[in-house]
């Protein structure tokens, strides 16, 4: 297990839905999506994610095109105009999560391409 | 119907206020059969029906009528047809300005089609004698209680008013509310004669809209790995190439910068994404993991095996109401001790407010340090307390706009009478805004009679 950052394996773009925003992470690796299906939790990111988001977090698979999607559901002071964050919208919640430290096997880090120089 | 094997759809505007370059360019710089353009967001239609009540000629995207005269010429010689929600709540006022750019261009014998039958405002009390409770569909509350604050109300119609529109010989279709990709696959079930029923294909037009729907977004804009991105500043904006079974392609013009890559597409396809197995819309559900993605190169991504089922029998709808009062100001504050001074003041300010009486919930106001890990609060995020400088953000909300003004007067006065190092007021007092909330609610099919109109220049 090395200690990485989820930027390493994963992209990530995020947005607002009401008064939610979800963050889609997309795994760079088929390896990369096993691990993170399994180890990317609602729990984690929920956690991860404490100090911007209040609501509970929601998780959806998509295994086809390797993408885990996961719904905020308070992270964004109220949604629309009635919101007064700088981020009312949650574009940046996406970059946010990619700096998360997860421990991952050097199996799948070795089988990630690393291309994650502009994300950190 | 078409019968050559592939149509051309473009679209130059992700949201009003997107670059004019967008659609500039598509019309000059390749092949391209329609151009689509995305003015509406809920916020804007609130705004655009208090701009029809002040004036009736009001209430449509006007930098839609600028786009359409600067590009005229290039719509003319090429034949390409355009298809826009640029009607705002008021699509007729937007024809008749449109229909005057072409007078005054010397452009006869276009026709311009208007699709109405979203705006829903007018028909509120209506609606809710027939016993259409129009819930909130997160709290569950009827709408008769905001009733009197609305000041919007759209359904999200659907493709085939378009469709209509553009078989009656329309070059620009001019829209109110509908789905964003609805404004791409109108022309696809126009050129392919695709019907109610064929889910699939209407799920394959809804996933090419989707990507397409904000623009240089999946072309390299708002990139993970931005590095990697060439040019993004003269960045192409998407062009779908479909064809009749359903299986269609993404890219853009050469020539143009940014890139069209497995992963840039992905990136669009997750944007503002709820469950991927149920992309639910007017006219289908879309599985957008149904489908398979290739990377041709020479910025090409093909997309196959699209999935789709029935739709429900209701319209989402769009209700804006109004919900109260904000403000929001800033001042900089330089270091040395930026964050611990900027701390002192949003306290100074809090404090002072409330010697006079005016105090606010935790949940009404808003302190940032901007600077200081305001977008990633929580996250290990390196130097983050100890910037060289911030920007302090405060705001408040709330039901009494008396408070809210009473707010504007205490910001300014720190640059004397706080601590040393504060700037950045030029801006003066902050203004007193009015909060516009959403009110998401669904209407029953039939309740709603679509109209197409075709008028010529």
């Amino acid at each position: 297990m090395v200690k990485v950052q989820l930027a390493r394996i994963a992209d990530a773009r995020s947005g607002d839905k009401g008064e939610a925003s979800n963050i889609g992470v997309m795994a760079r690796s088929p390896q990369a999506y096993a691990y993170l299906k399994s180890a990317l939790t609602p729990g984690l990111v929920q956690a991860a994610m404490a100090g911007i988001n209040r609501g509970e977090v929601k998780r959806y698979e998509g295994d086809g095109l390797r993408v885990l999607n996961f719904l905020l559901g308070d992270s964004l002071g109220g949604g629309g105009s009635a919101s007064l964050r700088t981020d009312a919208q949650g574009k940046t919640h996406g970059l946010a999560l990619l700096r998360m430290e997860l421990d991952v096997p050097q199996n799948v880090l070795d089988a990630t391409p690393d291309v994650s120089g502009s994300a950190q | 119907m078409r019968q050559q094997d592939q149509v051309l759809i473009a679209n130059g505007q992700g949201f009003w206020g997107d670059s004019i370059l967008g659609p500039v360019r598509l019309v000059r710089e390749g092949p391209l059969d329609y151009l689509t353009l995305d003015y509406l967001a809920e916020v804007t239609m609130s705004i655009l029906q208090k701009q029809r009540a002040r004036d009736p000629k009001a209430g449509y995207a006007t930098d839609f009528v600028r786009m359409i005269a600067r590009t005229l010429p290039d719509l003319v010689a090429k034949q390409i047809k355009v298809v826009a929600n640029a009607g705002g709540v008021n699509p007729l006022a937007c024809k008749d300005a449109v229909l005057e750019v072409m007078a005054r261009a010397g452009v006869r014998g276009m026709k311009v089609a208007v699709v109405e039958g979203d705006d829903i405002f007018g028909r509120l009390d209506e609606l809710a004698a027939a016993g259409e409770p129009l819930r909130n569909m997160d709290t569950g509350a009827p709408l008769s209680s905001v009733r009197e604050r609305v000041s919007s109300a759209n359904v999200y119609l659907g493709a085939f008013p378009i469709a209509e529109a553009l078989a009656l010989g329309a070059q620009i279709v001019i829209t109110g509310r509908g789905t964003d990709p609805g404004l791409v696959l109108g022309p696809m079930i126009h050129e392919f004669g695709w019907k109610p029923g064929d889910y699939d294909l209407l799920a394959a037009g809804t996933i090419a809209g989707h990507i397409v729907e904000c623009g240089v977004q999946c072309t390299g804009g708002n990139y993970t790995d931005w590095r990697s991105v060439p040019d993004l500043a003269m960045a192409g904006y998407p062009i779908i190439e479909m064809r009749p079974n359903g299986e269609f392609a993404i890219t853009k013009h050469a020539g143009t910068g940014g890139m069209v890559t497995l992963r840039s597409v992905l990136h669009q396809l997750v944007y503002e994404m709820g469950d991927p197995h149920r992309y639910i819309g007017p006219d289908n559900c879309a599985d957008f993991d149904s489908i398979t993605l290739s990377d041709k190169g020479g910025d090409r991504v093909e997309v196959r095996g699209a999935k789709g089922s029935a739709p429900t029998d209701t319209y989402k709808v769009s209700i804006s109401y109004q919900d109260g009062w904000k403000s929001l100001g800033q001042l900089t504050v330089s270091g040395p001790d930026a964050l611990e001074k900027a701390r002192l003041c949003a306290d100074i300010v809090w404090k002072r407010l409330a010697f006079d009486g005016c105090t606010f919930d935790e949940d009404e106001k808003l302190v940032e340090f901007v600077g200081a890990n305001v977008c990633h609060a929580g996250l290990p995020v390196p130097h983050a307390n100890e910037p060289s400088e911030v920007v302090l953000r405060l705001g408040v909300k709330g039901r009494d706009k008396a408070k809210i003004e009473r707010f504007t007067y205490e910001l300014v006065p720190l640059v004397t009478s706080g601590p040393p190092g504060v700037t950045g007021f030029a801006g003066g007092r902050p203004q007193v805004q009015e909060i516009v909330a959403f009110w998401p609610a669904l209407l029953r099919k039939d309740k709603i009679r679509t109209r197409v109109q075709v008028f010529t220049s």
